[in-house]
């Protein structure tokens, strides 16, 4: 190209390609095509600046393109640790293992928020200053674009022929009727035009300009991420989740007790829950029964009954993996499952001490599952008060090997209960808070037989297990299934939607919609005829521009035919102007 | 609910036969592209030491070397599968510093290069007929695990260099590295990944299996290609300018040679990555809301939701990259490689050395 260099506009999207495209003929137009700002960020030079001089420089520093592109990239690099180290938020129980397994790392873990990555300081340091970028270089793009959408298309440059398409013919039609031959074409093809004449020379020009929605969708696109970000700060304030176990025939009460884990939005209280309930009826797991993939789920589904209020009318709901149930504002979904052997356990006296199901939570694929059975209120043979406690497994289909206890199919193919029993002080009172499925043995005795080895027993369905000096019993009656649920409500659901909907239609406009003018001209020829020339500029580089053009041009041609209408000049005149390396 | 618990294992054996043709035909498609680019580079070694003096002479600019490539390119009637015309033999002897790849002026090269496209869709439709078979067994979309979706990804890989060639781009060039990586995959998948075919686990069985994961493949595919693009690129360019100040005659330059200019590859790449960015957009948008009616949340920094949104913010990175002043040209480049790279990690990092909620798929 023949154009002294120009300092280069960049834009923020990434979609516009100025560098592709030839520079000289901005150099002619008094605005761009797209209302990107320049990236004239320097190092302020030389002359001092006041403090207002500074604050103005520190905010186009940190609005230009440049350190938006270096927080972007800093984004993607926060993000990583994240997805190495366990979260507290996401996986718990592995965060709390890795706090075991590393105790020097731990505390530096710590200071620096490894363990909650995206709630730390620095991350929203990282992301808060990419937004305050973000929304200091779209907003005044917004209004930039508001002043373009009412204004007409620039008017036509003077050198048509320095532009990427090109073509000129001479009509025998006067120069009156072409520019209105010209207008007519431009206008059919919904191109906003600006018309100019001057009427003494009897010369004009039609500019015309097309494809703003290139721009609107750029500009819809960084703005739904706004409403991405507000959404996603209105879930974490507002928004609440929490797991509960229910065994099949209890019922599940929306409040902060019934729940096994609640994490409350920072301004969420425990005592505004929406007061549904529901009674698991059933649950029904299938498994591959054959093949390589043997005892893989293909099939969870719970029947609930669901109430609304705590006396409104129950409705019958059937859950699935996929398949939440959505109930007073919130979301209930069916996240796991496992078995709740029932027992009963008679104390020394022979009186039921404690009786009913107890859910053991599946350690593998094969649901072979640790429990506990706590029972704070029991007598010993001389009636004194004592409490009792079991530990041990359970086995949807046993199987005992060298290895010890394993289950081979996650059916209740062939259950076996086997467990080993303690007496003393279950430390229920101690104040200290104690998880319902490990037995704290700390101040309890396991129970032994005569040869001094643990009692322990595997009980199938009805089996009943003697404690050894007659302190008493348990019997395995039965086996339930129990599943967990996670309870969500997330108020921002519909705009992080929308918000990525309006997204990726944006996204999806700014990246196809071709902004493009189209320019004819024509000077007054020989006699009455006239001379025109078409023209036109993509700012995408795209090779749609000359099918564009030479579509223009062939129905000029029909309006205001060539002079010499036998040869068809313009495919040899169109120019193909290429880019500048 | 697909009533049956085992999949149809006939189909399944067949779909195994299918893809290992498919390997075979791949394998002879990438030789026969390795015969071509051999075969057409020692041709032009043993025109350049005969004629010394045109090497020197169009060495002088690059810019009017872009421009015969661009126009050639695009001339009317250059369809890919067209043996060279004698004009444009002269022209490319006349102007021999841009190549096209398979395009060569090498009559030999040229029929070895078509046969390596015929070999190449030949391999397509196994591969496609061995995917088909697959889900056929299943009764499901044929991604429930690491070894279906390699499958399936390299389809997408393929698929995007043949519809590139039927949208009468000029790629052939592309074959050679393309009928490389795409038997990489495809040798992982049937060597370390493979599983027997079988139902999916209760937390796939959505109709979003569909919708997520294939925008994810598609994307994966073209972004594939357009890495391929960006790796020729580098070279081109560092070719390029190694020529411009006169030096350039390394071992591989006549590979160099024989590629579109810097310009050329460029705009491919960007192309295509500008293309595909809003589907992965899709993808991940679609995978929120299905972790939405799966798990509860639409959002939770699950490693693999962590891995898509760096791969997301990387080619983000990339698109802004092209535009901003100072991190054109080869900094991109660079960026776009760096954003495929968390693409590839995010597939076979974090599914074998991370756990998290994604990792159900039987590896």
């Amino acid at each position: 190209m023949n154009g002294v260099p120009t300092p280069r506009s960049t834009t923020r999207t990434g979609t516009d390609r100025p560098d592709s495209g030839p520079e000289g003929p901005f150099e002619t137009s008094p605005r761009d095509m797209s209302s990107a700002p320049r990236d004239d960020v320097e190092a302020p030079v030389g002359a001092r600046l006041g403090p207002l001089g500074w604050l103005r420089w520190i905010w186009r520093t940190l609005t230009s393109m440049r350190t938006a592109l270096i927080l972007l990239l800093l984004l993607s690099l926060a993000a990583i640790p994240g997805s190495l180290v366990p979260q507290d938020s996401g996986q718990p129980s592995q965060a709390a293992a890795f706090r075991a397994d590393h105790p020097t790392l731990t505390p530096i873990y710590e200071k620096l928020g490894l363990f909650d990555v995206y709630a730390s300081p620095w991350f929203a340091a990282v992301y808060l200053l990419l937004f305050l970028s973000l929304g200091g270089c779209i907003l005044p793009r917004c209004l930039q674009f508001t002043r373009a959408l009412r204004a007409t298309p620039p008017v036509a440059p003077r050198r048509l022929d320095r532009m990427p398409e090109h073509t000129r013919w001479t009509s025998p039609s006067s120069p009156d009727e072409a520019l209105e031959a010209a207008r007519q074409a431009l206008g059919r093809r919904r191109f906003r035009l600006r018309v100019e004449r001057a009427a003494a020379e009897s010369q004009g020009a039609v500019s015309g300009e097309k494809g703003y929605l290139r721009e609107a969708g750029n500009l819809l696109f960084h703005l739904a991420l706004f409403g991405l970000l507000v959404a996603l700060a209105v879930g974490g304030l507002f928004g609440s989740t929490g797991q509960a176990v229910v065994v099949e025939g209890d019922s599940f009460t929306n409040a902060r007790t019934q729940y096994d884990d609640f994490q409350p939005g920072k301004l969420v209280s425990g005592y505004d829950l929406a007061p549904f309930g529901f009674r698991l009826e059933d649950f029904t797991g299938k498994y591959q029964r054959s093949g390589p993939q043997l005892g893989t789920p293909t099939f969870f589904q719970a029947r609930v009954h669901a109430r609304e209020t705590a006396d409104g009318p129950e409705r019958e709901v059937t859950l699935r993996v996929n398949d939440p149930m959505e109930i007073g504002g919130s979301k209930v979904y069916l996240v796991g499952h496992g078995y709740a052997p029932v027992v009963t356990v008679r104390d020394g006296k022979g009186d039921v001490a404690w009786s009913g199901p107890v859910p053991f939570l599946p350690q593998d694929a094969f649901v072979r599952s640790t429990g506990v059975v706590k029972v704070p209120d029991a007598r010993d043979r001389e009636g004194k008060p004592t409490q009792l406690g079991f530990t041990g497994l359970f086995l949807p289909t046993v199987n005992l090997s060298a290895n010890g206890w394993s289950s081979t199919f996650p059916a209740a193919e062939d259950p076996v209960l086997v467990l080993t029993a303690y007496h003393g002080d279950l430390g229920l009172d101690s104040g200290v808070p104690q998880s319902v499925y490990q037995l704290d043995t700390s101040r309890m005795t396991q129970f032994r037989k005569k040869d001094g080895t643990p009692a322990a027993q595997a009980l199938r369905p009805g089996d009943r297990m003697e404690l050894p000096g007659g302190a008493g019993s348990l019997t395995f009656d039965g086996l339930k299934e129990w599943a967990s649920f996670q309870i969500a409500r997330n108020p921002s659901n519909g705009t992080a939607l929308w918000s990525s909907i309006a997204a990726g239609l944006g996204l999806t406009a700014s990246l196809f919609i071709r902004r493009r003018r189209l320019w004819i001209r024509v000077r007054p020829g020989s006699g009455t005829g006239s001379e025109i020339e078409v023209a036109g500029l993509d700012r995408s580089a795209s090779a749609r521009l000359a099918e564009e053009v030479a579509d223009l041009t062939a129905e000029l041609h029909r309006t205001i035919p060539p002079a010499d209408a036998t040869a068809s000049p313009h495919q040899d005149q169109t120019q193909q102007k290429q880019e500048q390396p | 609910m697909n009533p049956t618990t085992t999949a149809d294992q006939t189909l399944a054996q067949l779909s195994n036969w299918l893809i290992y043709s498919a390997i075979a035909v791949y394998l002879l498609a990438f030789l026969t592209h390795c015969a071509e680019w051999a075969f057409g580079s020692r041709n032009r070694i043993a025109r350049l030491a005969a004629t010394p003096a045109t090497h020197r002479t169009s060495g002088a600019g690059t810019a009017a070397e872009g421009r015969t490539g661009l126009r050639t390119g695009s001339a009317p009637g250059t369809a890919v599968l067209a043996p060279p015309t004698a004009d444009r033999k002269t022209e490319n002897a006349n102007g021999p510093q841009v190549g096209h790849g398979a395009d060569s002026s090498d009559q030999r090269s040229d029929l070895l290069g078509r046969i390596g496209v015929s070999l190449t869709t030949l391999a397509f439709l196994l591969h496609l007929a061995s995917v088909v078979t697959r889900a056929w067994s299943v009764g499901r979309p044929p991604w429930g695990n690491m070894y279906e979706f390699s499958t399936a990804f390299a389809l997408a890989a393929t698929g995007t260099y043949l519809g590139l060639l039927a949208a009468r781009k000029q790629v052939r060039w592309l074959g050679l590295p393309v009928a490389f990586s795409v038997l990489l995959t495809l040798g992982l998948a049937v060597t370390v990944l493979y599983v027997d075919s079988a139902q999916l686990v209760p937390a796939l069985d959505s109709y979003w299996l569909w919708i997520h994961v294939s925008a994810a493949i598609i994307s994966g595919g073209a972004f594939h290609t357009a890495a391929v693009a960006t790796l020729l690129y580098l070279a081109r360019d560092r070719w390029e300018r190694a020529e411009a100040s006169g030096r350039g005659r390394g071992r591989l330059a006549p590979l160099w040679r024989r590629l579109p200019s810097a310009d050329r590859l460029d705009t491919l790449s960007y192309r295509l990555n500008a293309l595909v960015f809003p589907l992965w957009t899709f993808a991940v948008i679609a995978g929120a809301v299905w972790a939405e009616a799966a798990w509860g949340r639409y959002w939770g920094w699950d490693p693999k939701e962590t891995w898509a949104f760096i791969t997301w913010v990387a080619y983000a990175a990339y698109l802004h990259a092209r535009v901003t002043a100072g991190w054109k040209g080869r900094r991109a480049a660079y960026l776009g490689l760096i954003a495929f790279a968390t693409f590839v990690f995010n597939y076979y990092g974090v599914n074998i050395f991370i756990t998290g909620l994604h990792s159900y798929a039987g590896v």
